[in-house]
């Protein structure tokens, strides 16, 4: 411990706090502020409690201080000293945001300007004053000790800590008031000292530093009366801050009350509760709170069977074994020009082989995928806050949030869904007056709902507001010179809102209104391989779907041929295949051939030409027709053959090469090949040019 | 080249890279002899199935699977058009690790690992190799030969050689 490296721990430390912050933050939403639960008011405490704790380990000073303030504040809270209120609730969150930003300033190594945390705390300690001013008065008679200050000796022997121990202690008590050790006995049996408190501490803060360094028979706190108070030079030569913690890597200098020697206090870590520790002056009005909490570690445990990993590391497991199902593939191929009867047992074996590589890559796969609850779980937050700017009433509903989806998605999902959500909140569901002006509820109800439907998962956005307005939609086209025609199908019109700068909110807001954010949103979207649709209906609602891909390290994909070579379709753009007849195919002058399917004229790419590749055939009528459903509309793709479906492994073309038009990527086919990924978009723009 | 003579080698040059002598792998293309920094090379191979790329200069001949990674393979020859463009189990691929990118590049033969001194090594007179002067390190001589030393990472990165979106020089 002597020449411990703290920085190494810095990462676990971000990583936890985080958690705790999002806990908390996700307690203090889903609290009733008439009748908070305690077992959630401690939990509230606890998280803020881990995250002073582990600050002040790590040094982090500004968030120890702002996070004791609001600790101080939730301790008096839980302990029924000071009433929940809503200021109290709000204050808290904006708390949390703060300590987020310094969070976020610690682990990417800025300094994070001090005057919100100043505003902030300034704000915490009003409440606390004024709440406790208001509802602890009478508390104050039946707890003395609780807040007064005053002078307390503590016994204990100094002797058994070690050295660096005792100086942080000191360091801690001399942050309480005045320190003098009275008696220093030579056998180390006993030692004295004296503390006289500043204003506003108590016996529960100097039990606190105990508590960490001491088992809680080893020292006792007694009241005493000082007669003088020189404070004497002691070494200060170690980092302050010791106290607190929550992470568990000191165990080593400060041997922990074995939490089963006190009464549960519900605190995960058991450590210097200002509960009940069993000293002889431990007052009633604090020790009852001992008996409000049952033990809440099953929550805790939960925790314990999940391991952190890099992703890296992750990332090279399922490389790997797409390597191996290549491989397996590879070989099944040799094997299968070998006689089945004379070899069975090899036969039997590869069957065993391709079954155990595919559950094995199935498995791996499954690493990279979180629940989808990791991106909404934001969203109560972010709907009250809205909510409450614009005066609405909205009660958010979220459907389906252990659906499963590649953590890289998940990242990239958070922002357009935000979008999503507060061009609901601004523009979707109208305020209560208007809302109940045409015969609905108050309360506008969003929801947020996902889904995994075969290959793809599906987020929708389902609102029960206004509605799209497809006249100001038309209207607005009309002033920006985007052409359509006043009759074009509503889903046309409805995608207009995704084109750049389109906006036709009567009032630009500082959410949302300035026409950027649906194309990104659409961008966003597209940017992962999924589609964005809307369908909305006046007066009820919108509902804004969108479907992403199970992942981005596997694709769905059809096999075709053209030449000698072998190409990869995305399989689910494909909407059918089929061999036209000569009938069907008709030459537009100039414009190049369409191909004519259930009553629709498509226009027909051909892949040969887009590559310049020497076809099989050149008749379309002897090769097959590919119909793909594409943004914008359906599109025929010439080949010469399909060749089978797998589901492949998608490889970057650009980590050593560079972007390739009409290619999305590379995968390696069974025989060790590379085959390219179809990217048809771009193919699309590229057959027009 | 024998055991023995390998051993020998190694020894000498052993010596010569304590000395500040840097090693490099030769290889020809035409008549001349080229040579580029051992450190760069990753390994030599065969050149076999390699897929297209689509409008993709004549000179790029495709992409390879190298053990789960995808390499884009430069054919050298018509690149600086020397040499036969020929493809059979005798053609060589030279995979190389340049810019933390992994390219294979098709010459008519590799020969040997030589090491050069510094003090072996001479400017580069403008004359007209294939070779823009540019993306040549120096000359080299041993046994009467003259290597073109080249600057592959320059090379590789070079607008020239389009393997990169964002070239360098």
């Amino acid at each position: 411990m002597e020449d411990f490296d703290l920085t190494q721990f810095h990462q676990t430390f971000f990583d936890e706090a985080q958690e705790h912050l999002d806990e908390m933050e996700r307690l203090l939403l889903a609290v009733d502020i008439h009748a908070p639960g305690a077992e959630e008011l401690n939990a509230i405490f606890r998280a803020a409690h881990s995250i002073k704790g582990g600050s002040g380990t790590f040094g982090f000073n500004d968030m120890a201080d702002l996070t004791h303030v609001l600790e101080s504040l939730l301790d008096k809270v839980r302990n029924n000293e000071v009433a929940l209120s809503n200021d109290i609730v709000e204050a808290s969150l904006q708390a949390g945001d703060v300590i987020r930003k310094q969070l976020q300033g610690h682990r990417e190594g800025f300094d994070v300007a001090p005057e919100e945390a100043v505003e902030i705390k300034a704000a915490l300690s009003a409440l606390l004053q004024r709440e406790a001013g208001a509802t602890s008065r009478e508390t104050q008679k039946t707890t003395p000790s609780a807040s007064a200050s005053g002078a307390w000796q503590i016994h204990c022997q100094l002797d058994k800590l070690g050295e660096r121990t005792r100086d942080a202690l000191f360091d801690e008590l001399r942050r309480l008031g005045i320190v003098t050790v009275v008696e220093k006995s030579g056998d180390s049996t006993h030692d004295l000292i004296q503390i006289l408190l500043d204003d506003g501490q108590g016996k529960h803060e100097v039990d606190e530093i105990f508590a960490f360094v001491s088992q809680p028979d080893e020292y006792t706190i007694t009241p005493c009366v000082l007669e003088n108070t020189p404070a004497p030079a002691m070494p200060a030569a170690v980092p302050e801050d010791l106290d607190g913690d929550g992470f568990g890597f000191f165990t080593d200098p400060a041997p922990l009350p074995a939490p089963d020697t006190r009464p549960d206090d519900g605190d995960g870590y058991g450590f210097f509760e200002p509960v009940a520790a069993p000293t002889p002056t431990a007052d009633p009005a604090v020790a009852n709170t001992g008996k409000e909490v049952p033990a809440r570690r099953a929550a805790d445990k939960e925790n314990e069977t999940s391991i952190r990993v890099n992703i890296d590391k992750v990332d090279q497991l399922i490389n790997l074994v797409g390597e191996l199902v290549i491989t397996q593939a590879m070989l099944a191929q040799t094997v299968s020009t070998l006689d089945p009867v004379q070899n069975e047992n090899l036969f039997n074996g590869m069957g065993l082989l391709e079954r155990n590589s595919r559950n094995l890559q199935e498995a791996v796969m499954s690493i990279r995928m979180l629940p989808i609850n990791s991106v909404f779980s934001r969203f109560p937050r972010v709907v009250r806050d809205l909510a409450s700017k614009f005066g609405k009433q909205v009660e958010l509903k979220l459907v389906g949030e252990h659906t499963e989806l590649d953590k890289g998605l998940i990242e990239k999902l958070s922002d357009p869904l935000t979008h999503l959500v507060r061009n609901s909140l601004d523009h979707g569901i109208e305020t209560p007056e208007i809302r109940q002006a045409a015969g609905k509820s108050a309360k506008g109800t969003l929801i947020l709902q996902a889904s995994q439907q075969g290959g793809s998962i599906v987020v929708q956005v389902i609102d029960d507001g206004a509605g799209l307005n497809r006249e100001r939609i038309l209207a607005k086209a009309q002033e920006r010179g985007i052409p359509i025609s006043a009759d074009a199908p509503d889903h046309e019109v409805w995608q207009l809102i995704f084109a750049p700068g389109f906006s036709t909110a009567e009032m630009v807001t500082d959410v949302s209104g300035r026409g950027v954010g649906m194309d990104v949103v659409k961008r966003n979207i597209e940017g992962m391989g999924g589609r964005v649709e809307i369908s909305t209906t006046p007066g009820a609602g919108t509902r804004i779907t969108i479907r992403l891909p199970l992942t981005l390290a596997i694709l769905d994909g059809m096999y075709i041929g053209v030449g000698t070579q072998v190409f990869i379709l995305p399989l689910n753009l494909i909407v059918e295949s089929l061999q036209p007849r000569a009938a069907e195919i008709s030459t537009i002058s100039g414009k190049g051939r369409v191909v004519h399917v259930r009553g629709e004229y498509l226009p027909l790419l051909t892949l040969y030409e887009i590559f310049n590749i020497t076809p099989q055939t050149t008749d379309p009528t002897q090769g097959i027709v590919v119909i793909l459903e594409l943004e914008g509309g359906k599109t025929a793709l010439f080949v010469d053959q399909l060749l089978g479906q797998h589901q492949v492994v998608i490889k970057s073309l650009e980590t050593n090469y560079r972007k390739v038009a009409g290619v999305s990527g590379a995968t390696i086919m069974g025989d060790g090949r590379v085959a390219l990924i179809l990217d048809v978009p771009s193919l699309v723009q590229l057959g027009r040019n | 080249m024998s055991t023995m003579l390998e051993t020998d080698r190694s020894v000498t040059d052993a010596t010569a890279i304590a000395a500040g002598a840097s090693q490099y792998l030769t290889f020809t293309l035409g008549s001349a002899e080229y040579a580029v920094d051992i450190l760069k090379v990753q390994e030599i191979r065969g050149y076999d199935s390699v897929t297209a790329i689509a409008n993709a200069p004549a000179f790029i001949k495709g992409v390879i699977n190298l053990r789960g990674v995808i390499v884009p393979i430069v054919d050298m020859r018509i690149k600086f058009q020397v040499g036969e463009e020929r493809y059979d189990q005798f053609t060589v691929v030279i995979i190389l690790n340049v810019l933390r990118r992994v390219v294979g590049i098709v010459v008519d033969g590799v020969s040997d690992v030589i090491t050069l001194p510094p003090e072996q090594v001479k400017e580069s007179p403008e004359f007209g190799a294939a070779l823009d002067t540019k993306y040549i390190m120096g000359l080299g001589t041993i046994d009467q030969r003259m290597i073109i030393l080249v600057d592959i990472e320059r090379l590789m990165s070079s607008r020239d050689m389009e393997l990169m979106e964002e070239a360098t020089a």
